[in-house]
């Protein structure tokens, strides 16, 4: 395609926890200085800025990319603010890959943020003005409604039970054990998550990821500019999003049909035939425990409703065939939402040169994912990075 | 790089840090309002509900009876066509058992959970569900599949809003075949 | 290797003070389905879509969900930008030259009718712990900047009240316009003193309406049409948030912006290339400070030109001829969409009665409103 070629150099991310002493301003700093300094370059070799964050009713601030600009290292620079929902994370190394590989940018600086311990009493609150103003607000939803609904009729259209979707929380809780900015890893097990208080039937509160304040960046630095700056840049090979209709109450909540077409779009431009077999790792987003799952089939990474089973085999465990969230995801790292995405991102980045630590999955993977979801269970961004 | 070698930012606080006033706060309470246009398709859908019937949009093209209406095909891109009532009664697409309210507080011991559903409605075309409540069905009851028909708000009590259907109740088998059966357009 | 980005296809509503008879969708839809028959290509054949807006300005949290439908975008690489749509244009001109997308849909509106408190939102962007707690209006903010503007330019308040007048005037020509008026300086200078030195009328009021651009990159967009508008710069900048940080004379995110875009687009003397500019002028000084920025005059000179006559109508380098803010509305995330619309119409000769005559280059900039120091330029041609 004659593309210019994008590569990752550099990241950085704070920890995640669940009311940070610091601002999102401040989170936002201490994530792009590791980031800068991990390559060693600083904010004057930064030619252009992107940020991913939302919504603004987390961190209370309207035009919140305005607010957090100078702790995202913009000052002065081109610098835009994009948003996906809950698929932004993800997304935010996609719109530094445009920037880059458009030629606007030799080294683009990736940023995203999220405090959502602003919101008061608890951020849950946030997500009632998600719904249709009209159609839905007045009857009081609240987002983890649509997280059970889907559940529910997953589990209904592939028999699957309570008990097998747990094994998704209990793996990334004690894979987060690993991860220096965890919040919630710890070794639970499945009856840890049956027996905690039920929210909204099917969901439970260890199905759930936590609320978090965190950040993360990366650096993304053309081919030229890359070969100097590293000898182990990892590609960006694939790009891919996809948003399905707002009338989300239409959709076959079984599957996650968004998904399916993001991941086409970066298998296609990553010339991926076969995703089981050509991608060695990956990190779908889980920001509920069934989630990890219902992404896998959306990815194309097993049969549809085939997800469960190979979670029980241990197919999916650090030392398994394939992967899935080592860095311990969601649900053990803590969900910073906008900065989850791009924490799975880095932690691709890591494994693939291997340096995750830990963490470091066996057989030197060079090919790997990282995907997010988001809105009202609409969007899926999907990047494929390779060594 | 790896993590475990470096400093990672991020302090955590604890709820005796604010308790003992370790930590100072700023507080702000926004004051914001809105008065969202319904526009056309939408405003006659809560007209019409304000009239105890619920009324959906034909598109010509994909032959699709939609719900909520909408005065354009978002997949065909062109204006819909026409008007159509459809049933007040459906089908439970999927259902959650909800003991938590919007704001993430809990619902009392006494406090009956709340039931939200994703409901087909009869008549439109299928799998066009709406969000909405069950009512008069224990949680343990409630099944994927099963039919229920919506209790309105006595006429004089609605607004023309969503919630002039209080919620949706389970349809006897019987009542569902006399509904079947009157429903020839 | 993509060499050019064009813009192939454009829609809108025009602009009104309220539209309470469409939805935001179906308002969106009626400039979207204009685009694409403008363009003459359908949204499935599009490859990419980009919404600008703002959850706020929406009163949704991650508005960006609300984006798809009405613009076609279902099942379609989507992605919403919290910034103006000329930051949208780039974002969309970035696509285009990445190589892997073709053609790329851009769209942006205003409910602004819909917000019962614009203050209290606009209000909620500032530094929570710092200026909030001191309960500043934006327009003080922006009387504030106004005062050091007149001070370091020796410009005076009837001279920022011409700005006014002219737009004004010049709105009365544009079909699409919600605020044109016949008035004079002292009308302005007698409207009501909302935070001195600014009166209500050297403030723009909201207006609603929606605007979609579809681009495409330069072998597609002349497949399309014989008259492709083409993107030939792009410029986009944040200054400091911090308020006490700022530089309140001198609008640097323009200046800077505007390098980044002359510097694209080749251009060495825009006094010289530009034929003719739509510049923010959401407060009547506003125009006369962007002028100085985009260098299109030197510093304390644009109330000097303005008052020459060379930024009217008529004149050697026309300002605003759509009536800008002042005389359309100010439309939030789609105020720069309402500015590239005027460049597309005046560039393809398409302009009616405010067509200026044989117009080649044209330069929109625009500016995010208090409490942003964040603003773009784009320079568009039809050569």
């Amino acid at each position: 395609m004659g593309m210019r070629k994008v590569a990752i150099v550099g990241a950085g991310i704070t920890k995640f926890v669940r009311r940070a002493q610091e601002t999102g301003k401040e989170l936002s700093w201490q994530a792009s200085k590791m980031a800068l300094d991990s390559c060693g370059i600083t904010l004057d070799d930064v030619d252009m800025v992107t940020l991913g964050t939302a919504p603004d009713a987390f961190d209370g601030v309207h035009m919140k990319g305005e607010y957090l600009a100078d702790g995202a290292g913009a000052h002065r620079k081109p610098y835009m603010r994009h948003y996906v929902g809950g698929g932004t994370g993800v997304f935010s190394p996609i719109h530094g890959w445009m920037h880059v590989a458009s030629g606007m940018a030799d080294i683009c600086l990736v940023v995203a943020e999220e405090k959502m311990s602003s919101c008061h009493p608890h951020p849950q609150g946030a997500f009632l003005t998600i719904f249709d103003h009209t159609t839905e607000q007045p009857l009081k939803p609240t987002l983890i409604w649509i997280f059970a609904l889907e559940m529910n009729r997953y589990m209904q259209t592939y028999g699957i039970s309570k008990a097998d979707i747990a094994r998704v929380s209990v793996k990334n809780k004690h894979n987060a054990l690993d991860h220096p900015s965890a919040q919630v890893a710890e070794e639970i097990t499945v009856e840890d998550v049956l027996a905690s208080e039920t929210l909204c039937w099917p969901v439970n509160r260890l199905d759930i990821s936590p609320a978090s304040d965190g950040a993360a960046a990366v650096v993304l630095a053309s081919e030229r500019v890359a070969r100097r700056l590293t000898d182990k840049p990892i590609w960006i090979d694939g790009v891919g999003m996809s948003i399905d209709s707002a009338y989300w109450a239409t959709r076959d909540l079984s599957y996650p049909r968004y998904v399916e077409t993001a991941a086409r779009m970066a298998y296609d431009m990553a010339g991926i035939k076969e995703p089981a077999k050509e991608i060695h790792i990956a990190e779908p987003y889980d920001p509920f425990d069934y989630k990890e799952l219902h992404h896998m089939e959306g990815l194309m990474l097993c049969p549809r409703g085939e997800a469960a089973r190979l979670t029980a085999e241990g197919y999916t465990a650090r030392d398994g065939n394939l992967p899935i969230c080592p860095s311990g995801g969601a649900l053990g790292v803590g969900n910073p939402i906008a900065a989850t995405g791009l924490m799975k991102v880095i932690e691709i980045f890591l494994q693939l040169r291997g340096e995750a630590g830990k963490r470091q999955v066996p057989g030197k993977p060079t090919c790997g994912l990282a995907q997010a979801w988001g809105d009202l269970m609409q969007m899926g961004t999907v990047i494929v990075l390779r060594s | 790089m790896k993590l475990e070698d470096c400093k990672l930012g991020g302090t955590h606080l604890k709820s005796s840090d604010f308790e003992k006033c370790k930590v100072l706060t700023t507080e702000w309470t926004p004051n914001l309002g809105y008065a969202w246009d319904n526009g056309v398709a939408i405003g006659r859908y809560l007209a019409e509900l304000k009239e105890g019937k619920i009324i959906a949009r034909i598109c010509h093209e994909c032959h699709r009876i939609m719900l909520p209406p909408r005065m354009f095909c978002e997949l065909c891109f062109r204006p819909t066509d026409e008007w159509t009532y459809v049933e007040d009664t459906g089908v439970v697409n999927t259902f959650s058992i909800a003991r938590v309210n919007w704001d993430a507080s809990r619902r009392g011991p006494k406090e009956p959970p709340l039931i939200p559903a994703v409901i087909e409605i009869d008549g439109a075309t299928k799998g066009m569900g709406i969000l909405h409540m069950l009512g008069e069905i224990g949680p343990d009851d409630v099944k994927i599949g099963m039919k229920v028909r919506a209790v309105w708000k006595k006429p004089e009590d609605r607004t023309g809003a969503i919630t002039d259907i209080l919620y949706f109740k389970p349809v006897r088998a019987a009542a569902s075949k006399k509904a079947a059966a009157g429903r020839k357009r | 290797m993509v060499k050019r980005v064009a813009i192939v296809g454009i829609g809108t509503t025009g602009f009104r003070p309220i539209t309470p008879d469409v939805s935001y969708r179906e308002l969106i839809f009626e400039a979207a389905r204009k685009a694409y028959t403008d363009a003459g290509i359908e949204p499935s054949e599009v490859d990419g879509f980009i919404a600008a807006a703002e959850d706020f300005i929406e009163g949704y949290s991650i508005c960006d969900e609300y984006c798809p439908d009405q613009i076609g975008a279902v099942l379609k690489p989507t992605h919403t930008i919290a910034g103006d749509f000329i930051q949208a244009l780039a974002a969309g001109y970035m696509m285009i030259m990445t190589g892997a997308f073709k053609t790329v849909t851009v769209e942006s509106h205003s409910k602004a009718s819909n917000i019962k408190n614009v203050d209290e939102v606009l209000g909620f962007a500032f530094d929570p712990v710092y200026n909030r707690p001191l309960r500043e209006t934006p327009h003080a903010i922006a009387g504030l900047e106004m005062t050091r503007y007149m001070f370091e330019t020796c410009t005076s308040s009837e001279q920022c009240a011409k700005v006014v007048v002219k737009n004004k005037g010049n709105a009365m020509r544009n079909p699409y316009a919600a605020f044109g008026a016949d008035i004079s300086e002292k009308d302005v200078m007698n409207s009501e003193p909302i935070s001195l030195p600014l009166h209500r009328l050297d403030i723009a009021p909201h207006a609603d309406g929606a605007v979609v651009a579809v681009l495409a990159d330069g072998d597609t967009a002349l497949a399309l049409t014989d008259a492709p508008i083409w993107i030939e710069g792009l410029g986009w900048c944040t200054d400091t948030p911090t308020l006490e940080m700022r530089d309140w004379g001198e609008a640097a995110y323009a200046r800077i912006a505007a390098e980044m875009a002359y510097k694209m687009a080749g251009i060495a003397d825009p006094v010289g290339m530009i034929d003719f500019a739509e510049i923010c002028d959401e407060y009547s000084f506003k125009e006369l400070q962007h002028m100085e920025a985009l260098k299109l005059c030197r510093p304390g000179e644009a109330a000097h030109l303005l008052e020459s006559g060379a930024t009217s109508f008529t004149g050697r380098l026309p300002i605003n001829v759509s009536g800008g803010a002042l005389g359309v509305g100010h439309l939030f995330e789609a105020s720069g969409a309402h500015k590239i619309l005027e460049l597309v119409e005046q560039l393809r000769g398409h302009a009616g009665a405010r067509q200026i005559p044989d117009v080649n280059i044209g330069l929109a900039q625009v500016w995010r409103g208090v409490p942003t120091a964040t603003g773009a330029v784009a320079i568009l041609s039809n050569m």
